[in-house]
């Protein structure tokens, strides 16, 4: 009952805001709407539910590993959109509220989703509404962007549509035509391999796209780059773990089909391949925007690699899944904070953040040194959990590509900060700065989350660890 | 039953050659609708009995496959004021070959997946893989915006094929919500090519490329 709650709750605070009449107070649903999902998502979380194999939605032992994460992120994304709706009053919000809420509703419906055809079309439906959020500034670039996003994205979605009918062919068999996830792995051998190894290139193709895994992520920088900081927090934080989550429920079916080998090798070298790419484009790239999406797309290599691990290696992912969501929300805020008082976002138009905007220029410095993985942050440890893993599985070559491309993000991302947080101001920021000054409103929701991701690395809760083992359990193969 | 059905799927790989040699654009999107159609009437010629909530799928996909997208993109031709293909980024007699080649490679590759009794002697997996790839070929070797766009409709056609071997096994609401997530697609879609031909005054991808590397 409380499942239905979740997802209710976004549905009606979305459909209330196409029909509220008043534009200055209809940003206010946000938060209204958030409060209780991420009330009921922590209640979930501390006292889970029994959830009965056959359903279709549940709050299972995944959705409860990572679900709380989303929630969290969202409600701080609320909360600075009160504040940015106020600052942006002159662009019309109906769509934009609306659509970020159903965005919330189907986010949450496919973290609970344990069909096969469900989850497809949740996920779908959740790209389908970030497709009106990203052009929320009607320039000529964000139409252009969207148009991107639309063909990659629709093209990975289809394919990630034809990857689950093969997995329903594989089953047919044997089975009965029972497409949830669970039934699909109780049939095991049954499956018919060729569908299998059919279904998982594609399914690995096709959310391996919205996940933003190289050589599928071109969308991503151009997307991340112009949509509002709030829709980038929400893409990298929100929408990668859908996808993240979508390949794990595939993948517990593909082992318990015996074909471990094949889907670890395929994550392995996705996430490897996805690092170096991200990691190369980040010593390049002079846009702080577009640094955000190739650090995403790193962040996704590695939660590749961890999938492809497996055991600790899945636990160390489903930890990084949280750092990640958590942490990306920070940065894409106080990213857009610089970015609409600077007016531009290239290292050859902008410097000295630091005096137009000291606050966030600070935050976005230490959210750079979190998603680099530096103590005692969040990400280091889970990123060292999973080297520790893959040393102890024998993985060296994999673990030295990996610390290499964690340098080199390293390296390009500082250059790239402390070139435009340093230095003297330009005239023409000074005065969109003065006009565009910081307040509590977009301060506080990345300060709240930076903190929150000091605690995972100080303290991470036994309740959080305990979420993140079972989770494990749940989707690793059955002993033989 | 499966010879009727086996006829339509010959015909919807004509309508891949079609797509993939037409120049002008309105010939294009007829070619696209022919196939949506055809394929709208796939789940009538299955064997199993005809519900109400098949018959319902049948017309909704032909309503929106056959009718309302088709229409749609003519009428965005017509104020774009477009009509050819000029510059093509894999010319039409190389695509056309390609297109064909991928339709005896499919038949080829279906060989080698194992099909249930039922389904082997049926068109539907060499169906589904051809009209994938001939969608395939025009998202990436077309430049404006409405081919991409038939070349997207060409893939979810192709899709929508192979949906049709597990018609008995899904419940078919999970059908319906499908296709209605793919008919979103699409007017979304639409909308963003009119909103492209207002901003940048033409529907030429080649023209965007302010985000670049």
């Amino acid at each position: 009952m409380r499942e239905i709650g979740l997802i209710a709750i976004p549905f009606l605070a979305g459909a209330a805001a196409l029909v509220w009449p008043r534009e200055d107070s209809r940003r206010w649903l946000l938060p209204v709407a958030a409060l209780p999902h991420a009330a009921l998502a922590c209640w979930l979380w501390f006292a889970p539910p029994v959830v009965e194999t056959e359903a279709w939605v549940g709050f299972d032992s995944l959705a409860r590993a990572v679900l709380p994460a989303v929630s969290l992120l969202f409600l701080a994304c609320a909360a600075y959109g009160v504040a940015y709706l106020r600052i942006r009053a002159d662009r019309p919000n109906r769509v934009f509220v609306s659509a970020l809420l159903a965005l919330l509703g189907l986010i949450t419906l496919s973290l609970l989703s344990r069909h096969l055809g469900l989850l497809w079309i949740a996920a779908e439906g959740a790209t389908l509404a970030t497709v009106p959020l990203l052009h929320f500034n009607s320039t000529p670039r964000a139409f252009e962007a969207t148009w991107k996003y639309l063909l990659v994205g629709g093209t990975g979605i289809a394919l990630s549509l034809l990857g689950s009918f093969c997995l329903g062919y594989a089953s047919l068999a044997t089975g009965a035509g029972d497409l949830t996830f669970a039934a699909l792995a109780a049939q095991g051998p049954g499956l018919m391999h060729p569908w299998v190894i059919a279904a998982w290139v594609l399914v690995l193709v096709g959310y391996g796209a919205k996940m933003g895994l190289a050589p599928m992520h071109t969308w991503k920088p151009d997307a991340y780059g112009e949509a509002p900081g709030i829709i980038g927090a929400l893409l990298a934080g929100g929408m990668t773990t859908v996808a993240f989550v979508a390949l794990l429920r595939v993948r517990q079916v593909v082992l318990a089909a015996g074909l471990e080998e094949m889907a670890s090798r395929t994550l392995l070298a996705l996430g490897l391949f996805s690092m170096l790419i991200a990691a190369l484009f980040l010593l390049g790239t002079p846009d702080f925007k577009r640094m955000l999406a190739y650090s995403s797309v790193e962040h996704m290599g590695i939660l590749s690699v961890g999938a492809a691990l497996g055991g600790i290696g899945l636990w160390a992912a489903l930890f990084h899944v949280w750092n990640n969501s958590l942490a990306k929300g920070a940065l894409f805020l106080s990213a857009g904070n610089l970015r609409r008082a600077a007016g531009a976002r290239t290292v050859a138009e902008v410097s000295g953040m630091a005096w137009l905007t000291p606050i966030s220029a600070r935050l976005m410095i230490i959210g750079m040194f979190v998603v680099t993985a530096c103590p005692p942050f969040g990400p280091f440890f889970s990123e060292l959990t999973l080297v520790r893993g893959a040393l102890s599985a024998g993985w060296h070559v994999a673990v030295g590509l990996f610390l290499g491309c964690l340098l080199c993000a390293f390296l390009g991302m500082t250059r790239l900060v402390f070139a435009i947080v340093d230095g003297r101001p330009r005239a023409a920021g000074r005065a969109r700065a003065e006009k565009l000054g910081e307040s509590l409103g977009v301060i506080l929701p990345p300060l709240v989350l930076l903190a929150a991701v000091l605690w995972l690395g100080l303290a991470t809760p036994e309740l959080l660890r305990e979420s993140w083992s079972s989770a494990v359990q749940a989707i690793s193969a059955p002993p033989p | 039953m499966s010879s009727t059905l086996n006829l339509l799927i010959g015909a919807a790989l004509g309508c891949n050659l079609l797509a993939l040699a037409s120049s002008r654009l309105p010939s294009m999107i007829r070619a696209a609708a022919i196939q949506g159609t055809l394929l709208g009437l796939a789940p009538l010629l299955m064997d199993h009995e005809v519900g109400w909530l098949v018959a319902l799928v049948a017309a909704g996909t032909i309503l929106v496959k056959g009718i309302v997208i088709p229409y749609l993109l003519l009428r965005a031709l017509r104020a774009a004021n477009i009509d050819r293909e000029e510059r093509p980024l894999l010319g039409f007699i190389p695509s056309l070959l390609l297109g064909a080649a991928a339709t005896i490679g499919a038949v080829a590759a279906a060989d080698a997946l194992p099909l249930l009794p039922e389904h082997a002697a049926s068109l539907i997996v060499p169906g589904a893989f051809a009209t994938l790839v001939s969608g395939f070929l025009l998202l990436i070797g077309r430049a404006k915006a409405i081919s991409q766009v038939c070349g997207y409709l060409l893939l979810e056609n192709g899709i929508y094929l192979f949906g049709m071997l597990l018609i008995t096994a899904t419940p078919l609401i999970v059908e319906a919500g499908i296709l209605l997530d793919l008919t979103v697609a699409v007017f979304v879609i639409g909308i963003i090519v009119d909103r492209i031909q207002r901003a940048f005054d033409t529907l030429d991808t080649t023209k965007m490329t302010s985000l670049r590397e």
